[in-house]
């Protein structure tokens, strides 16, 4: 492997990598969250980070705001879906431990996109007459300047988001570097438009992702990959596409366990704490 | 192994059908001659509905299931449908909320003064994609499977997407109607109001009266929902149910026992 290729290190040294304080992007739940490297982060635990939920998050933020290392989210949504609401998330909403940026999923996107183009704003359709601009000032409101004249035409702006880490989980890797991402194009998004992206995957293949156009197509080149851990199961208890579905039972468990705070502690003391020591 | 499907189908009566079953024999009709209709999270009521249309379409209209591997033909990612919806190539949308007032605003946030936010009494997931979907599709049919005064109520507490917007606004999109256990509403967007345009069968317009929290308008006799025929109902009961337990298998379970 060039130097130029990103590092292949343990999933470890890969959470060691983002400091407290920093901005990380998150995908939903049926994208590849990168379940096992977030344990470590709880472990840790790093402090205050700014979650980008693209666009909504799921099991791994519940976690990590119950782990006490989450300062503010930026999200559509914040749910376990079919298994309820967020209890570690609603709770810290009740206490106030935690800032919300409450969002609309293509405003998340949209920023996201305008941090890939490498420009500072987006215009965006809809929201207006939405609560969402009573608590989002950093989204503004201006009169589209290229409306036909004499028209008015509102059109909201929003900032660029700049995420410091993409973080997720994927299928392969190939020997350099590259990431097979499949149909899951928000990763390639977050990707992009983060300042470094590290991933773990269920397994590293020893060939060239890119000199097959049919794979290369779902390719996140390691041009935007800063280093990668082989971790097989690294999603569970969630699925990854096409490789293994999620175990509704551990899920049920969780979303159960963390209605309360000491049956968050209950489940963190078993499949965080124990797990190092069994390690 | 469960009964209730023959029972009915045989005797062709709407006796037996539940309160999901009407309300997706309620909302298929309303997606008659679209060409695209797309199907967001945590809507298995609606995304039976889509499905039934299309079949009843003869497989012309299109269905996009988010969350769905066989009905979902999206290949860039999360914000295709956006984008797509954004151009005007998505026809009608469903949209739930944890609050809808009588002006057609929807709530996703949380119960609770908004001056107090993030803060919250009840806090709800989020308001998704309905604060862009909202605007631009042309017919979004809201659905809620508690008919309450607490549910639907006078006024919500955040608005995550309104109802109407001034006339300077660009908004092809909006509210078309609001589907419940107990009857259909449509909605006037010049007036910004609901009307009740059908009782379900069994449920008087008195009894929409008691549990609705905002005022509408009803007319002098209000119409019964019309019951879906047996045919119908078989299609719903076979095809549709295997298709919609892909991605929403407790659903299936829980209704048709598939």
């Amino acid at each position: 492997m060039s130097a130029a290729n990103p590092t292949v290190l343990t999933t470890a040294d890969l959470a060691a990598m983002i400091p407290s304080g920093a901005k990380i992007a998150v995908p939903p739940d049926y994208s590849g969250c990168a379940m096992a490297l977030v344990k470590h982060l709880m472990r840790r635990p790093v402090r205050d980070l700014h979650v980008v939920a693209v666009p909504q998050a799921g099991f791994q933020v519940d976690q990590l705001i119950g782990a006490g290392c989450v300062a503010r989210v930026e999200a559509a949504a914040v749910t376990l879906g079919e298994y309820g609401l967020a209890p570690r998330f609603t709770a810290a909403i009740r206490a106030g431990t935690i800032e919300m940026w409450d969002a609309t999923c293509p405003a998340i996107q949209s920023a996201l996109q305008a941090s890939e183009k490498g420009i500072p704003f987006m215009p965006h359709r809809g929201i207006i007459g939405s609560d969402l601009l009573k608590v989002r000032p950093d989204w503004l409101v201006i009169d589209n300047p290229f409306a036909e004249r004499g028209r008015r035409d509102p059109i909201v702006l929003l900032p660029a988001i700049r995420p410091d880490f993409a973080v997720f989980h994927a299928v392969k890797a190939d020997r350099n570097g590259n990431v097979w991402i499949g149909i899951r194009r928000e990763l390639m998004l977050m990707a992009h438009a983060s300042t470094e992206t590290i991933v773990t995957v269920e397994e590293i293949v020893d060939t060239d992702f890119l000199a097959d156009p049919a794979l290369a197509a779902g390719t996140i080149p390691s041009i935007y990959i800063s280093a990668i851990a082989h971790e097989p199961h690294g999603a569970a208890p969630l699925g990854i596409t096409g490789v293994y579905p999620s175990k509704p039972e551990e899920l049920r468990a969780y979303a159960q366990a963390a209605r309360t705070d000491d049956g968050f502690s209950g489940w963190f003391e078993a499949h965080v704490s124990r797990e190092r020591e069994l390690a | 192994m469960n009964t209730t499907p023959s029972i009915a189908a045989t005797t062709g009566t709407a006796a037996r059908l539940q309160p999901s079953e009407i309300m997706i024999a309620a909302i298929a009709p309303m997606l008659a001659g679209l060409r695209h209709v797309a199907v967001g999270m945590q809507s298995p009521i609606p995304g039976s509905a889509a499905l039934l249309a299309r079949a009843l379409s003869g497989g012309r209209l299109r269905v996009s299931i988010l969350g769905s591997t066989r009905q979902n033909a999206f290949t860039d990612g999360g914000r295709e449908l956006f984008e797509c919806a954004g151009q005007g190539r998505i026809d009608a949308f469903f949209l739930s909320g944890g609050q809808i007032d009588g002006a057609g605003n929807v709530n996703l946030v949380g119960v609770g003064d908004i001056s107090s936010y993030p803060q919250a009494t009840q806090r709800f997931p989020g308001s998704f994609g309905s604060s862009y979907l909202y605007f631009v599709i042309p017919r979004v049919i809201l659905f809620r499977e508690e008919h309450s005064p607490r549910t639907l109520c006078e006024k919500v507490d955040f608005v995550s997407a309104p109802g109407t917007s001034p006339p300077e606004v660009y908004r092809p999109g909006g509210p078309h109607a609001l589907v419940t256990p107990l009857c259909v509403f449509t909605f006037d967007r010049t007036r910004g109001r609901f009307t009740l345009a059908s009782a379900h069968p069994g449920v008087t317009p008195e009894d929409v009266r008691a549990a609705t929290g905002f005022d509408y308008d009803s007319p002098a006799v209000v119409p019964e929902t019309a019951s879906p025929d047996t045919a119908t109902i078989d299609m719903l009961r076979g095809p549709i149910a295997q298709d919609i337990a892909e991605t929403y298998p407790a659903f299936a379970r829980r209704v048709w026992n598939v």
